[in-house]
């Protein structure tokens, strides 16, 4: 698994046989999270309008700082791609840089969205307020702890980067890792047009 | 937290006291004995870590057996307590433990990891693989499925088992109406199990797709490869819809949210959607791999092409679409009215169509068959007829307006056991007899394997057929007791007969089993019914550790059968083989084991803050498989390999019988 790339006519990380088995169980994975996501958003569909005593969906929400939250996220999947750029051409360095970058965005993200949380309670909105407040936060949590994630498991694959260079191996292992963080953003596009700006609608 | 710390351990009632001291003796007697035969290093290094898919699958089987004789003293003590009027042997409160733990266990803990063990068995060996996709996720969705059902199997003596049936309903199993702890073990141990099965579906799905032998095209797959992989792509489907329904429920009762409560915008029908939502589709989850073992055991016996097999897989494809569109059949009486009814129950009578198909493909396989009466073709006879009265009843029960009649009473109890247990026990059966002896080298005794196949077959038609006339005449499911003037008593009492006859069924399997591990005449043919068809048939018996020593090309469906047909060689030049690359053994899995387990125990027991610290733990253990992955596995030398072909039946002559 640590042979040296000598192959250029097919991508890095689909080389070796493990990493396009990886990859493809991974893609399958993402199957199974996209049904999750979407009972998660049928939730919040059902329940957007059942907010018991509690506020409203635009009573609390603050659009510019999801727009920025929105900004930042969409930037790290734009750096996350010149993670595997730089992975293809050999670039090592360039590599983890970019996925130091990429974290970094979605560090960024991930205070913001923790500091609209704290607004949401102190504006009256948990999730033991109302349907409304627990459809929405169990759908932005799930969102935010898969980032989370996200963010240890970039860290993880940075330093074995390091330790390992850029083999057939660790190539899909980055490879699949930005299909995560990818599909991350896409699900945040969703929460997006659907809750946000389908909340102020 | 409203727990009352004297109730933590439930030792009170004599029932559970000496179940109690059973469980502290038996356990006392399992170690004993493994340190006493020092048995601890050989059960760890060739078993709790091993990769090999035989392994895990067989330690999938044993978790089962185990289950299923949890599940079946359950089904015992409910039946005991029906069985004359206004009996006193169990509580309301305990009857309702019992027949939620027996739904849950037998779904959750007996079905699926069966089923998930001969998967693990068979399919590699289908396919023409030397082992599944990922070995070392096989191991953990083993575990994970373990830790799952640890966690659920001590509920009912630390803190109370789950009593609101293997549905949960809300809001019933919400916090109003049953506090305490007890029900969350229900939302957290099925998490926990969910993982594992997504973990079998993704690794099995992966394995069907990438690794099977050079020129088998999905069209050359035997069938049951083909309901796998159907199956997975259902799990696949289905299984996020609950995992989102449990985390939903666990955050209702533990964290205080309002997703299926009453008060505060909830909707606790909600529940019931998300739930059928997934659990139709888990019922063919559990009844497709069920088909593809009859159809492979109804053709080797027939000594016949499985008839219709393109039909039987685009049956099998069209059944898992619908499964998706059904849900609403269990629960027509919710009061959505007579539109939304009518096409629920037109999605549901059209099932009724492919799974016709299948039944009349199996007939016409034996028609003009020879067919050999071994005890797997013995279940695979009696499934016929017991499944076809599961389905019969299903499509009377689809039919909404009469749904009203037959909904919640021993009618749906009836029909749903003629599937589950007609169906799949009797076909996991089927699939034990004939596949044992090809992993083991030994088959079961047939006159013992009679006495647990006729003592089954009369019971189980003893024991729910009665439950048909009992619903019709107004007997509701999940009733502890009834008065003597309902007339029911009787057929409880019939019906309470019949179980007993299932158990001492089961028991002479395990007998069996026994029986013939210690008596039985050690086989080395790899053809073992001499009637094979699949590639499994092809390997050494019993099955080495590396499958196949040389990858076959396949050319035809039943390529064994196919070759044995133009008598082409079945062995192979001796000069192909190389040294085989197999996967390293793991004890991270274990760990996830024990990481999920304290993590889903805190849970459970609604230490909020600790427990979502806790979930560091199996992360920790995701975090330290990355950076150990790189093991680059063992070589098994190509000598080695020669001289197991040798010993395992090598040199036999293959003829078409």
């Amino acid at each position: 698994m640590e042979s040296k790339i000598t192959n250029y006519s097919v991508p890095t990380e689909y080389q070796s046989e493990l990493g396009k088995m990886n990859i493809l169980g991974f893609w399958i994975f993402i199957a199974a999270e996209i049904i999750l996501f979407a009972t998660l958003f049928a939730l919040y569909g059902v329940y957007h309008d059942r907010i018991g005593d509690g506020p409203a969906g635009p009573e609390v929400f603050v659009i510019k700082d999801v727009v920025i939250q929105t900004v930042l996220l969409l930037t790290s999947s734009f750096t996350c791609g010149y993670v595997i750029t730089s992975m293809r051409r050999g670039n090592v360095k360039g590599a983890i840089v970019w996925i130091a970058i990429t974290l970094l965005f979605g560090l960024g993200f991930l205070v913001m969205e923790i500091n609209e949380f704290i607004h949401y309670v102190n504006a009256g909105l948990a999730i033991q307020t109302s349907a409304f407040g627990s459809s929405l936060l169990t759908l932005l949590g799930t969102h935010g702890a898969h980032v989370t994630f996200g963010l240890f498991w970039g860290i993880i694959l940075a330093i074995q980067l390091a330790q390992r260079g850029i083999t057939a191996f660790t190539a899909s292992k980055v490879h699949i890792w930005s299909i995560y963080w990818h599909f991350l953003d896409v699900v945040w596009i969703f929460v997006f047009t659907f809750v946000y700006l389908g909340g102020l609608m | 937290m409203d727990i009352k710390w004297d109730q933590i351990l439930i030792i009170e009632e004599p029932i559970m006291f000496w179940t109690f001291i059973g469980l502290i003796v038996s356990s006392i007697g399992l170690v004993a004995g493994l340190t006493y035969f020092k048995k601890w290093g050989w059960l760890w290094r060739e078993w709790l870590t091993s990769t090999d898919a035989k392994k895990v699958g067989i330690m999938y089987i044993v978790l089962a057996i185990v289950m299923l004789v949890r599940g079946g003293i359950d089904a015992l003590m409910m039946k005991y307590q029906t069985a004359v009027p206004e009996n006193t042997f169990l509580s309301s409160q305990h009857f309702n433990e019992v027949f939620s733990a027996h739904g849950t266990i037998m779904i959750f803990f007996m079905a699926m990891p069966i089923l998930f063990g001969i998967m693990n068995l068979v399919v590699p060996l289908q396919i023409g693989a030397r082992d599944v996709a990922f070995p070392k996720l096989n191991l953990l969705g083993f575990w994970i499925t373990t830790a799952a059902a640890v966690l659920y199997n001590i509920a009912f003596l630390v803190g109370g088992s789950p009593d609101a049936g293997w549905t949960s309903y809300f809001p019933l199993a919400g916090k109003e109406f049953t506090p305490g702890i007890g029900n969350n073990y229900y939302y957290v141990a099925l998490q926990i199990s969910g993982f594992g099965s997504m973990i079998i579906a993704i690794n099995f799905m992966v394995t069907i797709l990438k690794m099977r032998a050079p020129g088998m095209g999905l069209f050359k797959m035997p069938m049951f490869t083909w309901t796998t992989l159907i199956t997975c792509l259902i799990m696949i489907i289905a299984f996020p819809i609950f995992t989102i329904a449990l985390l939903a429920g666990m955050l209702d009762r533990v964290f205080g949210s309002h997703f299926f409560t009453v008060a505060d915008g909830g909707l606790d029908m909600m529940w019931a959607n998300l739930f059928w939502l997934w659990a139709h589709p888990e019922v063919y989850i559990v009844v497709l791999p069920a088909f593809g073992i009859i159809s492979e055991v109804v053709a080797t016996f027939s000594k016949k092409r499985l008839y219709g097999y393109h039909s039987m897989v685009w049956a099998v494809i069209v059944i898992s679409v619908f499964s998706l569109l059904v849900w609403v059949h269990h629960f027509y009486t919710m009061g959505v009215g007579p539109t939304v009814n009518s096409v629920f129950s037109i999605t549901t009578l059209a099932i009724a169509v492919p799974t016709g198909i299948k039944l009349f493909n199996w007939l016409f396989t034996m028609r003009k068959g020879r067919i050999a009466f071994e005890q797997p073709m013995l279940w695979a006879l009696g499934f016929i007829p017991t499944f076809l009265i599961g389905g019969v009843t299903g499509v009377m029960l689809g039919m909404a307006s009469a749904d009203f009649q037959y909904h919640n009473t021993l009618f749906l109890v009836a029909h749903f056991h003629y599937t589950l247990v007609g169906g799949v026990v009797y076909a996991v059966f089927a699939a034990i007899y004939y596949w044992w002896p090809k992993f083991f080298g030994f088959k079961l005794n047939h006159k013992l394997g009679n006495w647990h196949f006729w003592l089954f077959n009369v019971g189980f038609n003893l024991s729910f057929f009665p439950l048909f006339f009992l619903g019709l005449d107004g007997a509701a499911r999940r009733m502890y007791t009834y008065s003597a003037e309902t007339g029911f008593g009787p057929l409880y009492m019939l019906s309470f007969i019949g179980t007993l006859l299932i158990a001492a069924g089961v028991v002479f399997f395990v007998i069996n089993m026994v029986y013939s591990s210690l008596k039985e005449k050690r086989i080395t043919d790899r053809d073992v019914w001499g009637t094979g068809r699949t590639l499994e048939w092809l390997v050494p018996t019993p099955v080495p550790a590396y499958n196949f020593a040389v990858i076959p090309k396949v050319e035809a469906l039943d390529e064994v059968w196919h070759r044995k047909e133009t008598g082409k060689a079945l062995a192979f030049d001796e000069k192909e083989i190389k040294d085989i690359h197999m996967p390293s053994h793991s004890g991270l899995p274990f760990y996830m084991f024990v990481a999920f387990f304290i993590s889903g125990f805190l849970f459970v027991w609604e230490f909020q803050a600790l427990a979502i610290a806790s979930l560091a733990l199996p992360f920790l253990g995701m975090a330290i498989n990355s950076f150990t992955s790189y093991d680059e596995g063992y070589y098994i030398p190509a000598k080695e390999v020669i001289e197991t072909e040798r010993k395992g039946g090598g040199e036999q002559q293959w003829k078409a019988k």
